[in-house]
């Protein structure tokens, strides 16, 4: 009865070039509708910030949109936005990344403006200043004035791991943020923001040779600086459970979270995918086995998520990392007997294998869910530039919803077989509101 | 220095070939060809208006929860089988169904929503466990400065006009018994005046006949909800909301507007992008990139079927809370007195011309866009005219509607924060009264 379904694919076309100065460029044209998505990534992040200042990638980040050698401070913003295009950019672990989707007719403006602060951006006081503000009220936003502010995202990294790259805060301590200078972020961007440290991807709506030609002539004469070399953040697994708990004051009800690491996502693929679809097995719907056993049936939580990767980038990050499971529980919730249920449930698996179509199912929704990402400009841009940074292999965003559909129920079986105990970190909130 | 790149004119906007039919049981159908990536995304919008809330509420929540003949379990397996998934959420107006597939999964995924539209079953413990959980989750919304801050504006806005509350209280939920939610159901979950939209790989036609097929048995006369047209917004003292120790407080505002098909409506939403409807506006570029009170300040127009308002949101930190309403009040009085500049306008207007192909460049953009448009009588074809009316609107009548509609004194304010910090410099500027 089961009806098996054909997983379909992509075939996006992929050009690939490197410039005399080492920038690293991506082309995916695609003419079915007319807009284009430029994205430039970096080759650092958080895990490459310095000891005592926490959270200086992101707030670099803020300073690569005050200006730049052609620009000056709000430029940037009223260019794209001018052209009818949306921006943005953002920090993740291993990478920091800048983008614009505009009407075709602005590429050659967003090529012009990413090439300008690749030269290097203005470095002022005032702006620094303004910008460590700014970024203060995002964490406020985001962590200090609201309820489950880092959960998990900065709360369980210090319990996992044991090392200043992997375990502190990538938003960063007020303190930190305080101290950071002027010389700081020259000597940030001179050490990482060099073009042969970077990839550049276009996709959409463009000619590969005109688009080739703008590239060359807009980031060409970028000077060349030697890449950093790649750091090796590896650490020792766990050896045994860690446990943490906090009390969040505006948390009207408790959660509990945990981390298993994982293989290299890099280095060990084959041996990491099976972990990104045992993820969405345990947790990816009401069919799936951690929603349907403690959601439904025992109500001993009122969700529960699983993925891959403290920012949800399973295919955008490097080792170490870890797969999380992240549960809210009703009122006098019990976080202990959650995690027991949890490795009941893996026990289960690894004793008795999935059901009949159980894995077939989960594909096919995983791969509905990489295509779909795949049709923004964006989610092609954006992905292919870190998959080339990251493994030199931008088309492998065509070949993902195939190769999740070639995971066996063995490769399933033994992922889980790993998720012990004794290899777990968990992080518990409880509330500290009144409800 | 090197020159800004022009930009290439767009091309004339194209619509996507739709096709729409009325079935037989009242639905309206409209399906649309977009075959980028191999699937399809579908969104049915039901007339819902003046239902009562916590029943409806539960309703959305509870949609799923299973058929005749299919556990909620069986329902999202046979989904992901098609690698699909089903949500539904609920506005003042409407229940919203969600959904996509893989493109050869269309048949099944309108077979599945079918079942569940024609045939729920509201079984009595799955509903259980369903109010328990949105109970939860209304406590944690209850804990959300955002949603604190939107409660006490719509009841500053709307006072006995039933959009006014748009989430039940906790304990109205837990009253509500699944008997209610069939009759609900029974009453309300009817084809007459429902849209379904289809957007992806398929043929319009052919998708149609499918939406036939599966939906002929779903018949039955629509109820309307004669929802009363909104009270005009009545401004007065600012409403101060207390959280004690709240870092940020939440600045909210209403401003009247119009409605999409009003002859002013693309010069509202002109002026609106030059006040603070975008990054590149006054409003944004002075509270943040200047003073750096806050971190994402936004404007826009919310369309509800009864009436439209212009909402002013930003979470400043609670020391610059007066500061930030005098800037506020002042771009406001500055938009409203005085009129733009060309520059400043040529920009918006820019802006609103090619975000409108961005968010119409994803068949998930196409779809929401399709159906959110249709919920208001609308089709695709009005993206035509309102992108010849943004072209056309003149500075002088961009500075007449803001002078009607943007001026200070028409303006509803809500604040929600540490009272007894922000209420003497609140006090300062305007009268205060606590909400």
């Amino acid at each position: 009865m089961a009806r098996k379904i054909k997983i379909p694919a992509t075939k996006y076309p992929v050009e690939r070039f490197t410039l005399d100065n080492g920038l690293r460029v991506v082309l995916t044209p695609d003419r079915s509708a007319p807009v284009v998505g430029v994205a430039v990534v970096y080759d650092v992040g958080i895990r490459s910030e310095p000891e005592g200042r926490t959270g200086f990638a992101h707030l670099f980040e803020h300073l690569m949109f005050q200006g730049s050698e052609n620009l000056e401070k709000l430029a940037h913003f009223r260019h794209v936005q001018g052209a009818g295009g949306t921006f943005n950019g953002s920090t993740h672990l291993d990478y920091t990344d800048y983008f614009e989707v505009l009407p075709s007719g602005a590429l050659e403006r967003a090529l012009f403006l990413e090439a300008d602060r690749m030269r290097g951006p203005r470095l002022t006081e005032e702006n620094l200043q303004n910008q460590i503000d700014v970024v203060k009220e995002e964490i406020r936003v985001n962590v200090l004035n609201r309820p489950y502010g880092g959960f998990p995202w900065l709360k369980l990294p210090p319990v996992l791991f044991a090392t200043f790259p992997n375990e502190h805060d990538g938003y960063g301590s007020f303190g930190d943020l305080d101290s950071a200078t002027v010389d700081d972020a020259k000597a940030f961007f001179d050490r990482y923001y060099a073009c042969g440290n970077a990839t550049l991807a276009v996709a959409g709506d463009f000619d590969v040779a005109q688009a080739t030609e703008m590239i060359r002539r807009h980031f060409g004469d970028v000077p060349a600086r030697p890449a950093p070399s790649l750091p090796d953040f590896d650490e020792p697994d766990l050896t045994a459970e860690r446990r943490d708990v906090y009390t969040d004051r505006l948390a009207p009800l408790p959660g509990v979270a945990s981390a298993w690491r994982v293989p290299d996502p890099i280095g060990d693929f084959a041996q990491y995918l099976p972990f990104v679809v045992l993820a969405e097995v345990l947790t990816d719907g009401d069919a799936s086995r951690l929603v349907d056993r403690l959601v439904q049936r025992d109500r001993s939580v009122t969700s529960i998520g699983g993925y891959i990767g403290f920012m949800g980038d399973e295919f955008q990050v490097r080792n170490p990392t870890a797969l999380l499971l992240q549960a809210h529980m009703p009122p006098g919730g019990d976080a202990d007997k959650v995690l027991r249920t949890v490795d009941e449930e893996l026990d289960r698996l690894v004793a008795d294998g999935l059901t009949a179509g159980e894995l077939e199912r989960t594909q096919a929704r995983i791969a509905t869910h990489l295509l779909r990402d795949t049709d923004a400009v964006l989610g092609r841009a954006l992905p292919m530039a870190v998959l080339e940074l990251q493994r030199g292999r931008p088309e492998m965003l065509n070949d993902l919803p195939r190769l999740v559909g070639e995971v066996t129920e063995e490769q399933i079986v033994a992922a889980a077989a790993t998720l012990r105990p004794e290899r777990r970190a968990t992080v518990e909130v409880l509330p500290g509101a009144m409800a | 220095m090197t020159r800004l790149p022009d930009l290439i004119p767009d091309a004339k906007l194209k619509l996507p070939k739709q096709v729409e039919r009325t079935l037989a049981g009242g639905l309206t159908v409209i399906a649309i060809r977009r075959p980028a990536v191999p699937l399809v995304e579908m969104r049915l919008r039901v007339p819902f208006g003046r239902a009562p809330l916590p029943r409806a509420t539960l309703l959305s929540q509870a949609l799923f929860t299973g058929t005749g003949t299919m556990s909620s379990v069986d329902i999202a397996a046979e989904l992901q089988k098609v690698g699909g998934g089903l949500s539904a959420g609920l506005d003042p107006d409407r229940l919203l169904i969600t959904g996509n597939a893989l493109a050869s999964g269309l048949d099944r995924m309108l077979e599945l929503l079918a079942a569940v539209l024609t045939d729920p079953a509201y079984p009595n413990d799955e509903v259980a466990t369903e109010r328990e959980r949105l109970v939860d989750h209304i406590q944690v919304a209850l804990s959300q400065p955002a949603h604190l801050a939107r409660t006490a504006l719509l009841k500053r806005m709307y006072g006995r006009h039933p959009y006014a509350v748009q989430t039940p209280e906790p304990e109205q939920v837990r009253s509500v018994r699944p008997a209610q939610l069939r009759a609900l159901h029974a009453d309300r979950v009817r084809p007459e005046g429902s849209v379904l939209v289809l957007v992806g790989d398929l043929n319009p036609e052919k998708a149609i006949d499918a939406a036939e097929k599966a939906l002929g048995s779903w018949t039955g006369p629509g109820k309307d909800g004669d929802m009363p047209a909104t009270p005009e917004l009545v401004s007065g003292p600012l409403v101060l909301v207390d959280r004690p120790g709240a870092v940020q407080s939440s600045l909210r505002m209403a401003l009247p507007a119009l409605g999409r098909t009003d002859p002013d409506y693309a010069a509202l939403q002109l002026a609106n992008l030059v006040f603070g409807g975008y990054f590149s506006s006054r409003w944004v570029e002075n509270m943040r990139e200047d003073k750096g009170y806050t971190y994402g300040p936004h404007t826009s127009i919310e369309h509800f079927l009864a009436g439209s308002a212009l909402l002013v949101a930003a979470e400043v930190a609670t020391e610059v809370t007066g500061p930030s309403l005098l800037e506020t009040l002042y771009e406001l009085g500055r938009i409203a007195s005085l009129p733009p500049g060309a520059d400043e306008l040529e920009q918006a207007r820019r802006y609103a011309l090619g975000t409108l192909r961005l968010g119409m460049s994803t068949q998930a953009g196409l779809a929401g866009l399709a159906s959110m448009y249709a919920s208001f009588g609308l089709r695709l074809d009005y993206l035509s005219e309102y992108s010849v009316a943004l072209t056309k609107a003149t500075r002088d009548q961009v500075a007449e509607v803001a002078a009607r509609f943007l001026a200070p004194s028409r303006a509803i304010t809500v604040v929600l924060g540490d009272a007894e910090r922000v209420a003497a410099p609140l006090a300062a500027l305007t009268t205060v009264e606590r909400g």
